[in-house]
């Protein structure tokens, strides 16, 4: 997902989680990105800020986790560290998988078997972790 | 909590009316015929999208004759690219129209990552595309988009319409509204279905006959356009009231 969609819908959830619960105050955002989507921070970053402008979401503390993408061949059980297939892929490739994470598998192979047939086990995309309410 | 399904509600919240064209069995002409559609509705002035959800076989891109398969532009998201006037998208502008050997889960993801991503900005009608059979992509469409409003097609053959009689079943039970069926690829020897589709307890919506010179129009719009195909596609437009009619 592209870095504003993904700011747009973490604001969005995170408003929509406080406004369920009758918070008076969205206190902190606490966020997980998975490496494989290849999230550039500072735009992010960016686009987060400005996102949440003029929204309850304004004063929020952000905090943001990375999290390493680790696959796993579902033909012969090796697992892997995607960085370690990124020295492969073209930019055309790792652009698609910023674009698509699961189109991962159109592009990267099992280093053991080559199979294109493997789990993303971890760090897919950008996830929602939790907030921290006042009511 | 996945951050993308309150995106995916903006991204579709200015669409008037969206149309899964989905069938329970391949090849029986689900991608030339929501290709089809949009062209008609686009040609009757309507602002119209055309989003192609089969991951495994995307083909609606050859169908429009789309040659540039270049990352479309970002602006806050992706602007789908215009083949003619319609807003055109699908996963092949990122598969380099290779093969997505995806399973359920990650095709879940592309699509919610796929509904994301994309503004689609003010539409009339958007197509969708969708693969056969009842997996991912029908039940994903059915709990992301609010109102779809599927159309099924089949061919007069008992082999297809035992399979669409299982998805009408489905989207009946899930209480999803269809509009009804659309008999493709009839010939003179093909046995009457109207009144199996009655009883499945919707609409035949009309019959589009086989037309042996479609494929040679095949990546050119103008020439679908004119073809017979599109004639008979034409006339099932009236029998939808809120498909755009001649009139």
């Amino acid at each position: 997902m592209h870095e504003w969609s993904l700011a747009e819908g973490v604001i969005s959830t995170a408003i929509s989680v406080a406004e369920e619960n009758d918070a008076e105050e969205l206190v902190q955002i606490n966020i997980k990105i998975g490496k494989l989507q290849q999230v550039d921070r500072e735009i992010f970053e960016t686009a987060l800020e400005e996102t949440a402008e003029d929204t309850m979401a304004e004063d929020s503390e952000i905090n943001m986790e990375e999290a390493e993408a680790i696959l796993e061949c579902r033909s012969c059980g090796e697992k892997w560290n995607y960085q370690d297939s990124k020295k492969e892929l073209s930019e055309e490739e790792e652009e698609s998988i910023h674009f698509l994470p699961d189109f991962a598998h159109n592009f990267v192979r099992c280093p053991s078997c080559e199979s294109p047939d493997f789990e993303i086990l971890e760090g897919r995309g950008v996830w929602l972790d939790s907030v921290e309410l006042e009511r | 909590m996945d951050p993308r399904i309150e995106v995916i509600g903006k991204r579709l919240r200015n669409i008037d009316t969206l149309v899964p064209v989905a069938s329970g069995k391949g090849g029986v002409g689900k991608s030339l015929i929501a290709s089809t559609m949009a062209l008609i509705a686009s040609e009757r002035g309507k602002d119209v999208g055309l989003l192609d959800l089969d991951l495994h076989g995307p083909s609606s891109h050859v169908i429009l004759g789309t040659e540039d398969l270049d990352f479309p532009e970002e602006d806050k998201g992706v602007v789908p690219p215009k083949v003619g006037d319609i807003k055109f998208m699908s996963t092949v502008y990122y598969s380099q129209d290779g093969p997505s050997p995806l399973r359920g889960s990650d095709i879940s993801d592309s699509i919610k990552e796929l509904l994301s991503i994309t503004r689609w900005r003010d539409l009339d009608y958007l197509f969708v595309d969708m693969p056969p059979g009842v997996g991912n992509e029908v039940l994903d469409t059915i709990n992301l988009v609010k109102d779809p409003r599927f159309m099924v097609i089949t061919t007069p053959s008992d082999v297809a319409l035992r399979t669409v009689e299982k998805l009408v079943s489905m989207l009946k039970e899930l209480d999803v509204p269809i509009s009804g069926v659309i008999e493709n690829m009839r010939n003179e020897n093909s046995p009457d279905i109207e009144e199996k589709v009655r009883k499945m307890g919707t609409n035949h919506l009309g019959t589009v006959w086989f037309d042996d010179e479609i494929e040679q129009a095949i990546g050119e719009p103008e020439k679908v356009l004119k073809s017979d195909f599109s004639k008979d596609l034409r006339e099932i437009f009236e029998n939808v009231d809120y498909l755009p009619s001649s009139k």
